[in-house]
């Protein structure tokens, strides 16, 4: 449980962070809250001989709600999301995600950025990022450039982000859409044995347009357009929420682990499913 | 006893003895960080040690190269089984007659085995360093099913193979470690033949661990110069550690110090010697400076004891009216690699044959067979007395597997069968002699507080409504009566190692009235300098605050045998009574002369000895103890000190009835406490503060047990629970509210009538938990399901009954 030496570095600024990036390739990872870097260190499952600390770098930590253009610095903590209140107007999701993240202590340190950009199955905010259709801002040597959410994930801990960009900010869209984030695990501090974000429009008593991602149930967040057009048009109803377990069922990979066998997962999976599209639906 | 006028109980207030809730004097430093752990130790010049840990169950270990290891800057030494050989330590007895390798011999026998101990200038060279020993492994065929043990040709033991008798008798085959017998077996066998009902079931109780917060840590500082030896360390019996290493080591026991410092926690863990404190040991002597060795927290969950794995088969049997007729228990207990079990030299199963429980049962018998199995060593007492949380959860188990069978309710068959108030002392079928108990009063007070017949007919309502699909969660209702053996115990029959399992208590009263009071026990958390304090006020009237209560240095205590099996109280707590009454006599002695009259003539008064009669006329114990130092007294040496050695005639019974009432959603196998009723006897109350805290801090160690702490294994012997994130510990989020309650059945043969409660909340709260669970899917047909009942097994059971359809 000590990590292996390394060197720690403190830039204040992008450009001096993304120079020692492309100095010392992938010895090197930059540091946010270190809730999943320094555990992994101490475990020596990663070695690193560079961290580089991004806590000084000011642009990073900020917050801003323009119209309906919600920019989240990528250094803003997950306590952060659940204390902004022009956040928690504007994506009320995020609130209701970031409260069932680990504990106090662990969101007071674990950053935004560090949760989407750690590519773990087992984080939340990818599979949050997903349901809301989110823009990841990254930054490299080359400049910068936009990747959707939805097309970042690729593996687990692989995603489309070079080893030399860094994940500056996360946009998206404001939304008024009924909303809930279900979640079951173990305990307070645990990872979930399934989760599902759902966002639900409707007009006239109908759905008119619904975003369902489960976080847990792959080896990345899973985005299940199938789930979400089985909801469209119809009035939420008994049947229209089986067709849209049914297709999210074909969408996710579980695998077994201690927190139970693949059938159970499934099993909860299809329940917090359901629990998050009626509570979804009853805000809409 | 008289009662007492205002003026006596306004002195008697003062002193914050027996009965006060006083507030715990160790809190101040511990809530501010001021604490002193084995941790915060600091020498000059100190090396740490860490340890290489086998990454395979079972290999043989063809060679170990330490060449790069040693290039590491900072690093002093790598130790191997072949370097702890010429001084015959590199194995090591164990506390149960075994032995156990301190560092690898020749083979591994589970995974996170000690295989090489780095010393080095700082922790963190030591880490590199032990990435870098190579050890060449074979690996060979792991058993970690004790059933399967007992059957392979593979032989895990090898140094033992050929021997055909152990410690504790003869073995029949070469994974079998002993088979261990109490009771009348055809007596037992007959009335179960004859019965009219009999249920049978087996019943385990899975591995778990202890887990305290401060992990097993030790200083070893060998100072060359005067010759002596100073060990700190986690030790829950530094006295004892003080005799095994002067026996191991050779070094005369004058010139061994143990010292405990402050302990975060021991829970059994720390009963246990351990490869790091040998190897600590041996190194400071090699090298001439302290070593420090500290786990972190996933050697401990791997590495030093874990507790219970015992797999209870039984059978009872009862009348149709549910008059319980015989009790049949054979127990297939898993001790892992050696057997290093902390139970007294004679009985390798603990107390187990408590296990008769709080019931009247003519007929019992007990069948132990203890096996090897390539899993941990241990096989603690984990908050409980010698394996009697097993003994608890098996009767406990049984009697609702009988109810079921008898299509009885479960706390009418309780209260038919326990035994009566008037039957105390009462003799058990498997020969333990329990001392008083009032069960049905205790049993009466807690059904009326939870209103037990309105649970039960809101259950009933719960499962129409399920049934009619109106609801998802079912209401389970957890209900037992324990009946615990703790005080371990009489020297005649409890030994450690051949110490007996007496213990003690020296004080001095100082000039100015106030006093210091050492023991041979050690609190890790008990709250010793608080209640021991308050013992000795009402014994001595000295006020509880003028005492200072000091343990854990063999230097300065008497000789003990430490904390666990909830024997401070019952064996040391008697031990401070009557060295209290030994001072009190002499000053006595001293009032009588300073008051001019007769020792027969004056009569204790709170915190003073009055002339019979003229009350007006006394000495206060503040008066007496400057009179001690100051005057020459005829007769009388100078002086005030007492000391006490206290072998207990029997042991101690505490007992209790607990209700857990607990949600169950069978979609997702999530439960939720709605309430937890405990209610407890430890006869006479020292510190109701205390034990409300002690209460609270087991059953939420009862609920971690019985909804999800386990130490699992796959089949190739990998620990798959060796960190926090799966291994269950609950936080605030998951604890319910506690009602607490108590009755008082004093202890008839201890001084102040007290049994211990530290332990009551584990040994009662696991099969409450466990019953609730069971309990809540009774009507659909459960008889039996394993602990943990963690989410997805719950999931399963409701699966395996049909409830998903
Ligand atoms: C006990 C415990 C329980 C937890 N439970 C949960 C839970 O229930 N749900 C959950 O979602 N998470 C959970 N976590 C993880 C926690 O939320 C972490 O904070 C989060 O995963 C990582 O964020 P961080 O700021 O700590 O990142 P770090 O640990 O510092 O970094 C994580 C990884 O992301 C990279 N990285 C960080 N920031 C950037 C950036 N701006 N650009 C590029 N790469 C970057 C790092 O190089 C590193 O590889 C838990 C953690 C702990 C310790």
């Amino acid at each position: 449980m000590i990590p292996s030496g390394f060197e720690y570095h403190r830039p204040s600024d992008l450009p001096t962070a993304v120079k020692i990036l492309d100095e010392h390739g992938d010895e090197a990872r930059v540091l946010a809250g270190g809730h999943s870097i320094i555990p992994m260190m101490k475990l020596r499952m990663a070695d690193l001989s560079h961290l580089i600390d991004l806590q000084d770098v000011a642009s990073l930590k900020e917050v801003s709600v323009a119209g309906d253009t919600v920019t989240i610095g990528a250094m803003v903590t997950q306590a952060e999301l659940i204390s902004n209140d022009a956040l928690a107007k504007a994506a009320p999701i995020l609130r209701e995600a970031a409260l069932q993240i680990a504990d106090p202590q662990v969101r007071y340190v674990g950053t935004v950025g560090g949760n989407v950009a750690n590519g773990d199955p087992g984080n939340d905010m990818p599979g949050l990022m997903q349901c809301l259709g989110a823009t990841y801002v990254l930054y490299g040597s080359d400049g910068e450039r936009e990747v959707d959410a939805r097309e970042f994930y690729e593996a687990a801990y692989m995603t489309a982000r070079a080893d030399n960009e860094i994940l500056t900010h996360i946009k998206i869209k404001a939304t008024t859409a009924g909303y809930a984030y279900e979640k079951q695990k173990r305990k307070i501090g645990d990872y979930a044995t399934a989760a599902a974000a759902v966002l639900i429009e409707q007009s006239g008593g109908k759905v008119t347009s619904a975003s369902i991602a489960m976080t847990n149930l792959s080896d990345t967040p899973i985005h299940s357009t199938g789930a979400g057009d089985a909801l469209v048009g119809t009035a939420c109803d008994a049947a229209a929420i089986s067709s849209a377990i049914a297709a999210m069922q074909a969408d996710i990979l579980p695998n077994e682990d201690n927190r139970g066998p693949i059938e159970f997962k499934r099993h909860v999976a299809a329940t917090m499913l359901r629990r998050a599209i009626e509570r979804a639906w009853s805000r809409a | 006893m008289k009662d007492l006028t205002e003026d006596q109980i306004e002195r008697a207030a003062k002193l914050k003895g027996m009965g006060t809730s006083r507030k715990r004097v160790e809190d101040v430093r511990f809530t501010q960080g001021k604490g002193n752990y084995v941790d915060d130790i600091k020498l000059d010049g100190m090396l740490f040690g860490d340890f290489v840990r086998s990454p395979y169950a079972h290999a043989r270990v063809k060679s170990i190269n330490i060449e790069e290891a040693m290039k590491v800057p900072g690093v002093v030494a790598v130790l191997t089984a072949k370097d702890l050989e010429p001084l015959s330590l590199h194995w090591m007895p164990t506390l149960a007659g075994d032995k156990q390798m301190v560092l690898a011999d020749g083979k591994v026998l589970f995974q996170g085995q000690e295989v090489a101990f780095v010393v080095a200038s700082d922790r963190y060279a030591a880490a590199d360093a032990v990435e870098l020993v190579e050890v060449d492994y074979e690996e060979l065929p792991v058993i970690v099913n004790p059933f399967e043990a007992l059957k392979s040709d593979v032989v895990l033991r090898e140094d033992i193979k050929d021997e055909t008798s152990g410690a504790h008798g003869p073995r029949n085959h070469h994974n079998h470690i002993f088979t261990w017998t109490e009771g009348n077996e055809a007596a037992t066998e007959q009335a179960i033949d004859s019965a009219e009902v009999v249920a049978e079931e087996m019943v385990y109780y899975h591995r778990t661990h202890p887990c305290p917060l401060e992990t097993c840590g030790t200083v070893a500082s060998m100072d060359k110069v005067t010759g002596k030896l100073t060990v700190w360390g986690t030790f829950q019996a530094p006295h004892v550690v003080r005799t095994v290493a002067s026996l191991l080591s050779g070094i005369e026991e004058h010139n061994i110090r143990v010292i405990s410092p402050d302990i975060g926690g021991g829970f059994g863990n720390k009963v246990g010697v351990y490869p790091g404190y040998i190897c600590a040991i041996v190194a400071s002597i090699v090298t001439g400076k302290p070593v420090k060795w500290i786990e972190d927290r996933m050697d401990n969950l791997m590495a030093t004891a874990f507790a219970r794995d015992y797999w209870m088969k039984g059978r009872i049997s009862a009348t149709k009216d549910g008059k319980i007729t015989g009790l049949h228990c054979h127990v297939t207990a898993d001790h892992g690699a050696f057997d290093a079990c902390a139970d007294p030299t004679k009985f390798p199963a603990g107390f187990f044959h408590i296990c008769t429980g709080s019931y009247d049962i003519p007929a019992a018998f007990v069948k132990v067979d203890g096996v090897y199995t390539n899993k941990a060593p241990g096989g603690v007492a984990y908050r409980c007395s010698f394996r009697v949380t097993e003994a608890a959860y098996f009767i406990e188990r049984m009697i609702e597997v009988l109810a079921i069978e008898l299509n009885m309710d479960a706390a009418e068959l309780r209260r038919i069968n326990f035994i009566r108030a008037d039957q105390f002392p009462y003799q058990s079928a498997l020969g333990w002699e329990y001392d008083s108990g009032d069960y049905h009063t205790a049993w009466d007070k807690a059904l009326k507080a939870v209103d037990y017949e309105g649970l039960r007919k809101e259950q009933a309502q719960r499962i129409e409504d399920f049934k009619a699909g109106k609801t998802r969660k079912l209401l389970g209702i957890g209900l037992t009566h324990f009946t615990e053996i703790v005080g371990a115990g009489p020297v005649k029959n409890c030994d450690i190692l051949g110490m007996g399992m007496f213990d003690s208590c020296e004080i001095r009263i100082h000039p100015t009235g106030s006093a210091i009071a050492r023991l041979g026990t050690i609190s890790q958390g008990q709250a010793h300098a608080t209640t021991f304090a308050q013992i000795l006020a009402t014994e001595t009237g000295i006020p509880a605050d003028s005492i200072t209560i000091e343990e854990g240095d063999t230097d300065t205590a008497p000789y003990g045998l430490g904390t666990y099996g909830s024997r401070s109280t019952p064996v040391a707590g008697a031990a401070t009574a009557l060295a209290g009454r030994k001072i009190r006599a002499k000053a006595q002695m001293i009032a009588a002369y300073l008051l001019e009259v007769h020792d027969d003539d004056v009569e204790w008064d709170v915190d003073r000895f009055s002339v019979k009669g003229a009350p007006e006329r006394f000495k206060t114990m503040k008066e007496i103890a400057y009179a001690a130092y100051n005057q020459a007294i005829p007769g009388l040496e100078p002086g005030l000190e007492a000391v006490s050695y206290y072998d207990p005639p029997n042991m101690t019974y505490p007992f209790g009835a607990y209700i857990c009432v607990m949600e169950v959603d069978v979609d997702t196998g999530q439960w939720d406490i709605r309430q937890f009723y405990a209610l407890d006897d430890c006869g006479t109350r020292i510190n109701p503060m205390v034990i409300d805290g002690q209460v609270h801090g087991g059953v939420t160690e009862a609920l971690a047990i019985a909804m999800g702490q386990e130490i699992a294994y796959d089949d190739m012997g990998n620990v798959k629970t060796g960190t926090l994130m799966d291994f269950f510990l609950p936080t605030a989020w998951e604890v319910p509210n506690y009602t607490t309650d108590h009755t008082v059945t004093p202890s008839p043969h201890h001084p102040i009538g007290a049994k211990g409660v530290g332990e009551s909340p584990n040994v009662g709260g696991v099969p409450a938990f466990s019953n609730a669970v069971h309990d809540a899917f009774r009507a659909f047909g459960l008889r039996q399901s394993h602990m943990p009942h963690d989410h997805w097994r719950i999931w399963k059971i409701a699966s395996d009954l049909g409830l998903h359809a």
